[in-house]
């Protein structure tokens, strides 16, 4: 079963004269252990995708499944129960809680369902380990943190608990070349270890990172990439 | 590329034989660009004729290693001193292609560069899996590979931006050649008579 799939999405903006296609009739699987890039110009429906995919936004016609539930059959509670549990957001501001510790905010979507806060804290500073920061670091607050670190605690706080869809709308933003790379090793260790990773990108070098980069133009799928068996005979002729 | 430079760098690390300097050369570029072992030693005599290096006594195993000369080290600073020429480079077949794809009538230029953007990617994909797959890649291996990585993104950003500019743009069809030459043409070749 695919962590996510979109069956023949569409999702139009206003109606009449003035309707707009967002994205239109899409279709997109992604498996447990597998990283998606989405590149595309400035409108081409990248944002509305991951909106979708993380039901921020419901399609005007089609279906988007997460872990096989269909999202348009659940009532807002559910829904909201879903993407606390199944679904976890990188951001290019990383949307931290700034009066939260990193632990805390690794926490939090625990919390929110639940789960006691000794506890979670204990997961958080577990899934804070994970992507290589310590409970010292685990303790400070966001403006303490590098852009790096407080990227590390975002993706540490979106696959926490047992969530395997991480979506990340340009995750590496602001962050300098050496450090921006780090958090996209980090996105694909996560994906490899099974977690399903949509990554919406403008830069190739990050989409690189993908095991399949679906490109976009005007609301449609207008190729997709996925790389060829074998790389060494490929480097042979780069003369 | 330089084979003479690069041999002169790979000797200011020590005295060395033809198939030494081959491995270390290749290991340092991921092999990427393989050298042929004939290539290496048709550059060494002619360094050694220009006294940028200089042969030494054969060893027991019948290799004889060079070893580089003041003058090699010269020389040798100075090309890293020197920045590498646009004119050094081959001429770019994508920037031509699509050169002419705009001025080619019945051409999908969208398309050309779509098809571009995706060969590239998935060059790109390659490298970066490359890349991924060491954990303490050699630095100089890592250089090389980055150094495509760059130049894949690059390719795709001026394919992105091209496609940008070929959509605003109204471009004339273009029209067949005349039959005959124009007239100023026909001056330029008289006065060349």
């Amino acid at each position: 079963m695919s962590v996510l799939q979109l069956q023949r999405v569409t999702r139009v903006h206003g109606d009449g004269e003035n309707a707009v296609n967002a994205l239109v009739d899409t279709d997109l699987a992604i498996e447990a252990g597998e990283l998606v890039a989405i590149m595309g110009p400035s409108g081409s429906g990248k944002s509305t995708l991951l909106n979708l995919a993380g039901g921020l936004d419901a399609p005007t016609s089609g279906a988007v499944l997460v872990e096989g539930t269909v999202l348009a059959t659940l009532n807002k509670k559910k829904l909201a129960a879903l993407r606390r549990r199944s679904v976890g957001y990188v951001f290019q501001d990383y949307n931290l809680v700034p009066s939260l510790t990193a632990a805390e905010n690794a926490a939090l979507p625990l919390e929110l369902d639940g789960m006691s806060a000794g506890r979670a804290r204990t997961l958080a500073h577990a899934a804070l380990e994970e992507v290589g920061l310590d409970a010292k670091q685990g303790d400070r607050f966001p403006d303490e943190l590098s852009g790096g670190q407080a990227q590390r605690v975002a993706i540490a706080r979106a696959l926490i608990g047992d969530r395997r869809l991480v979506l990340a709308d340009e995750p590496t933003g602001a962050l300098d070349s050496v450090t921006g790379e780090e958090v996209l090793k980090l996105l694909r260790r996560r994906c490899d270890e099974g977690a399903a990773g949509l990554l919406v990108t403008h830069d190739a070098r990050h989409a690189g990172w993908a095991d399949r980069v679906v490109f976009l133009r005007d609301g449609r799928v207008v190729d997709s990439s996925a790389p060829l068996a074998d790389a060494e005979t490929l480097l042979e002729g780069a003369q | 590329m330089s084979v003479k430079h690069s041999l002169l760098a790979l000797l200011e690390r020590g005295p060395a034989y033809g198939y030494q300097l081959r491995s270390a050369f290749e290991s340092a570029t991921g092999n990427t660009w393989p050298l042929n072992i004939g290539q290496v030693y048709t550059t060494l005599n002619r360094l050694e004729r220009d006294q940028l290096v200089e042969a030494l006594p054969e060893n027991d195993s019948g290799q004889r290693p060079y070893r580089i000369t003041a003058s090699g080290r010269r020389h040798l600073a100075g090309w890293f001193a020197s920045p590498v020429q646009a004119a050094d480079r081959p001429r770019d077949e994508l920037t031509i292609k699509l050169a002419l794809a705009v001025t080619t009538p019945g051409v999908d230029v969208a398309d050309v560069i779509q098809r571009q953007r995706t060969a590239t990617l998935r060059l790109l994909q390659e490298y970066t899996r490359l890349k991924a797959a060491e954990e303490q890649p050699e630095l100089a291996w890592r250089l090389v590979l980055e150094s495509m990585i760059f130049r894949a993104e690059a390719e795709i950003r001026w394919l992105d931006h091209t496609e940008a500019v070929v959509a605003r743009t109204v471009r004339p069809e273009p029209r067949p050649f005349p039959q005959h030459a124009d007239e100023t043409e026909t001056q330029a070749l008289q006065e060349k008579r």
